[in-house]
């Protein structure tokens, strides 16, 4: 039975109004966050309830027919692209927060839950959901669970993964499992460390156990402007070899700054070169004291204005500009790719001077915005795909940049994950070793590869059966390493 | 056999293998060899012996929680990773470390000092960075720095079949790829043979403060259900005042002896000022009876636990704690046992000592044992009302075969599955975790 033969079989358990067959209606899912890649699936269920979602994998597991899990679609990696010839399970009609339980600091809620509703939900009981990507109004909780979301605070907060302390799971054979809970340090393997940005390949999260965090008893943020990058950075690096950890600190240099005050008005300093935006949160005491350490840091470094937000809405104002840094270089450029790389933070000053350069050598321009307190750039390279030749020129741009990650020991994505626009990366980062042990966890869950399969990995792999316990055999053709093609 | 054995551990480690001693016992299982390869790539020719011999291989670090999960169905060859030892990179500035698993985390910690920095993990047992992350040791600090699945940012593997492998990197932010160090985190050495580890680090803190305040606990039968500012309601509706509080302790641990001072005591961490203030803060909501030192109670980051006695790890909701110490003082009273509680109540992760009320050396006596094998089944049955599950990390004499040392596990499956595709000969440590794994 193919995807579309399975809309006749799911009919009657998801009602009519959840199944999409219509071509015009499924174009609407042809693509996610990264739109240059589009796949019409051939067949989009919307699902209210754990038992669709595993009615629907069964069916899918049983007839060997490829799935993918989609939240709201605003991932950067094309992880949620569909497949032409599988099921696209929207999530977002699962959307309700099932409980929020303050006295243990735990909220349980369904996948589809904006990132942002949860913290509207537990803030007037003192909590927040701490992992703020930047599309946070819109981007679910499943979403983020599956990408390991970050954000501007994750320097201080950390990512999803340390966040999610329970998943119930319903597991590419259909099952659902429940992994973890309310307590921590569930006995046996970490499982749900295994699962948080597996990128939908390992299962579909149909329930999410995250930790509220108490909403600090202090929030300040300046706004620093610098003449140059350099300057910046080296701002950055005395407030963390200060033993300071910021809530956040992000940098955004000329062209991003131009990009944003063409979109929004952020009204950030004229002539800056570089802004830094640091925010610090805790303690009151502590706060005000590290904060005159920082403003310090920031005028012994170059800043020629520092401002320093007033209220919540100044603050807002603050955060406008780099929040929306993205959709704003649209103002500037026709079309863009954006960067997730990661570096050692010391090496800043050095790796944006090598991008300046490839920038000036291939003609491209390309737009820093980055959380500089971790190292994690966003490098946003400009192009017209109408201009025949540019877009090749600006995917290598975009490569080279990778590349240099690479060599300065850092990572290809920090935040957007893997997805179906990176997997072909993978293997400048990671040995085919590597990449054979990680997949050895993929067919311990999904030997099939029927979840969200061509994405993370640049070469799938046949799982082969499930070893039993023989000898004689070569253990590699036993856990069907040997079979790779 | 046993020579070419040998010959061929010696050959894979330049000479650092040797038969056996009684010493080398993993949890009284007696082994046969012992190798100490130096390298990475010495640790996989020694998995090439181990898999070309069928030999089953136990991962030992500096031995301190060798006895910690079930005993191994078999022990053939001990790995020990203590030449393992040296600081690959400590990058100052970017607040990352690189270590061979075997070093000692106490030196690691004397190495990161010197800048002014710390790996934010204090287990009680202190061991080995490769024992750490193996057995997911967890202490006080927990509560501010995360577990030490948190701050492992990169990870080197030698496969049970000898193939070696990276997960993560050397930077704090990374997605790339499977997470596969928190795989391997609390793994007891079931699925690979860790030789390097990269940690996220934090700075040393410039000023500390313990506030403590003692809790009245009326003197009598031990474990009897206290009343008073002890009872277990009230316990935890003081941890729930600090939980809620702009405290922001570092740490939150309660130590709960079977009779007499039950304390709960706070480390604030800061800078001097600031945790000037909040010491201020935390005496007043902590109330009458609380004081504040610059050092931790000699109790602080120890376990509840003496040699001949039973530890268990338990688990619980944070608003799950009166509940789980009512259920201790209901089961020891039924049982005949008394319990000591120590740990991290803001986090929901305690351990808790086990032992004959009379005399603890007597815990060889068949009484207790059937007493401790009941104590733990009544517990895991009340495990419900807490939230929690019940661990048993050390018990005396052949306790262990009479029970299961890690009680019902969610998801052993799917743990099953992924044991099968990392070791599928169960050439490592068979028997030892979950489910028999």
């Amino acid at each position: 039975m193919d995807a579309r033969g399975l809309a006749d079989q799911l009919r009657p358990i998801l009602g009519e109004d959840a199944i999409i067959t219509d071509h015009q209606r499924l174009r609407t899912y042809e693509c996610d966050g990264l739109a240059h890649y589009k796949v019409i699936p051939a067949l989009v269920v919307l699902v209210e309830t754990t038992a669709h979602v595993a009615a629907v994998v069964r069916a899918c597991a049983a007839a060997k027919v490829p799935f993918v899990a989609r939240g709201s679609g605003t991932g950067l990696s094309g992880g949620a692209l569909p497949h032409a010839d599988g099921v696209l399970i929207v999530m977002s009609r699962m959307r309700e927060i099932l409980e929020i339980d303050r006295a243990s600091q735990r909220a349980v809620v369904e996948p589809g839950v904006v990132n942002l509703q949860l913290t509207q939900a537990a803030q007037p009981q003192g909590y927040y959901y701490a992992p703020d990507p930047s599309s946070q109004q819109v981007c679910s909780i499943g979403g983020n669970v599956a990408e390991n979301s970050g954000g501007a605070h994750c320097l201080k907060y950390g990512f999803t993964t340390g966040h999610v302390t329970g998943l119930e799971l319903v597991t590419p054979g259909g099952e659902v499992v429940q992994i973890g809970g309310k307590a921590v340090d569930a006995p046996g393997y970490d499982l749900l460390g295994a699962l948080v940005g597996s990128e939908g390949t390992l299962g579909i999260a149909t329930k999410v156990t995250v930790r509220l965090t108490r909403t600090p008893e202090a929030v300040r943020t300046l706004l620093a402007a610098f003449s140059h990058t350099d300057q910046a950075g080296a701002a950055v690096s005395a407030v963390i070899g200060a033993g300071v950890i910021p809530a956040a600190i992000e940098m955004m240099d000329a062209l991003a700054i131009e990009a944003a005050e063409a979109a929004v008005h952020c009204d950030y300093p004229d002539g800056a070169g570089a802004v830094l935006i640091v925010e610090l949160d805790g303690p009151a005491a502590e706060v005000a004291h590290q904060f005159d350490q920082v403003e310090e840091f920031c005028r012994d470094n170059g800043a020629f204005e520092i401002r320093v937000a007033a209220d919540d809405a100044e603050r807002a104002l603050f955060w406008k500009g780099r929040k929306s840094a993205f959709a704003a270089v649209g103002r500037i450029s026709p079309d863009y790719i954006v960067q997730d790389g990661v570096i050692p933070r010391t090496a800043l000053p050095e790796v944006l001077r090598r991008i300046a350069a490839i920038s000036a050598e291939a003609g491209v321009r390309v737009a820093n915005v980055f959380h500089a307190g971790d190292g994690n750039l966003h490098p946003l390279v400009l192009f017209d795909d109408a201009v025949p030749g540019e877009a090749e020129r600006a995917e290598q741009v975009s490569g080279a940049i990778v590349d240099l990650c690479i060599e300065y020991g850092g990572s290809i994505t920090g935040e957007h994950g893997v997805g179906f626009d990176k997997a072909r990366y993978m293997p400048r980062m990671f040995t085919d070793d590597d990449l054979d042990t990680m997949q050895l966890v993929r067919c311990a869950f999904d030997p099939s590869s029927i979840s969200n399969p061509g994405k993370v990995f640049p070469t799938p792999r046949l799982c082969g059966e499930v070893p039993g316990r023989h000898k004689g055999a070569h253990p590699l053709t036993d856990a069907g390493i040997a079979e790779v093609f | 056999m046993g020579d070419v054995i040998l010959e061929n551990l010696c050959a894979a480690t330049e000479d650092h293998a040797v038969a056996a001693t009684e010493a080398d016992a993993v949890d009284r299982m007696p082994a046969r060899w012992v190798a100490w390869p130096g390298t990475t790539e010495q640790t996989a020719a020694v998995m090439r012996v181990a898999t070309h011999h069928d030999l089953a291989v136990v991962v030992r670090g500096s031995g301190t929680k060798l006895t910690w999960g079930a005993r191994p169905e078999r022990v053939d060859l001990v790995l020990d990773t203590s030449r393992m030892d040296k600081v690959v990179e400590h990058a100052a500035g970017d607040l990352i470390v690189v270590v061979g698993a075997g070093r000692r985390l106490d030196d690691l910690q004397g190495d990161l000092a010197g800048s002014g920095q710390r790996l934010g993990v204090d287990p009680a047992r202190r061991g080995t960075v490769g024992g750490l992350v193996a057995t997911a040791a967890t202490g006080p600090s927990r509560l501010l720095h995360g577990p030490v699945r948190d701050l492992l940012i990169g990870v080197t593997v030698v496969r049970a079949d000898g193939v070696v492998a990276h997960a993560g990197g050397k930077v704090v932010k990374n997605v790339a790829g499977y997470d596969v160090g928190k795989l391997l985190t609390g793994s007891f050495g079931t699925l690979g043979v860790i030789t390097q580890a990269a940690f996220r680090l934090h700075p040393l803190p410039a000023a500390r403060s313990w506030v403590s305040v003692p809790l009245s606990r009326p003197d009598g039968v031990p474990n009897s259900v206290p009343a008073g500012t002890c009872a277990p309601v009230n316990v935890q509706a003081l941890v729930q005042q600090v939980v809620h509080s702009q405290l922001v302790p570092a740490a939150v641990e309660l130590d709960r002896p079977p009779s007499g001072g039950v304390t709960l005591c706070l480390l604030l961490e800061g800078i001097p000022p600031g945790v000037e203030g909040r010491t201020t803060a935390a005496l007043d909501l902590l109330g009458a009876g609380a004081t504040a030192r610059d050092d931790p109670p000699d109790w602080w980051g120890a376990e509840p636990f003496r040699r001949g006695e039973a530890l268990l790890k338990v688990t619980h909701e944070i608003a799950g704690l009166a509940h789980l110490l009512t259920a201790l003082d209901d089961v020891c009273a039924s049982t005949g046992l008394a319990s000591h509680l120590r740990g991290s109540v803001a986090v929901g992760a305690v351990t808790v000592g086990l032992a004959g009320i009379r005399d603890p050396a007597d815990s060889d006596d068949p009484a207790v044992v059937h007493a401790l094998v009941r104590c733990v089944a009544s517990l895991r049955e009340r495990a419900p009302a807490f939230g929690g599950t019940v661990v048993v990390l050390e018990a005396p004499g052949d306790l262990k075969d009479d029970l299961d040392v890690w009680g019902p596990v969610g998801g052993l499956e799917l743990m099953r599955a992924v044991k099968r595709r990392f070791d599928p000969e169960r050439r490592l440590a068979p028997g030892r975790f979950v489910g028999g794994i």
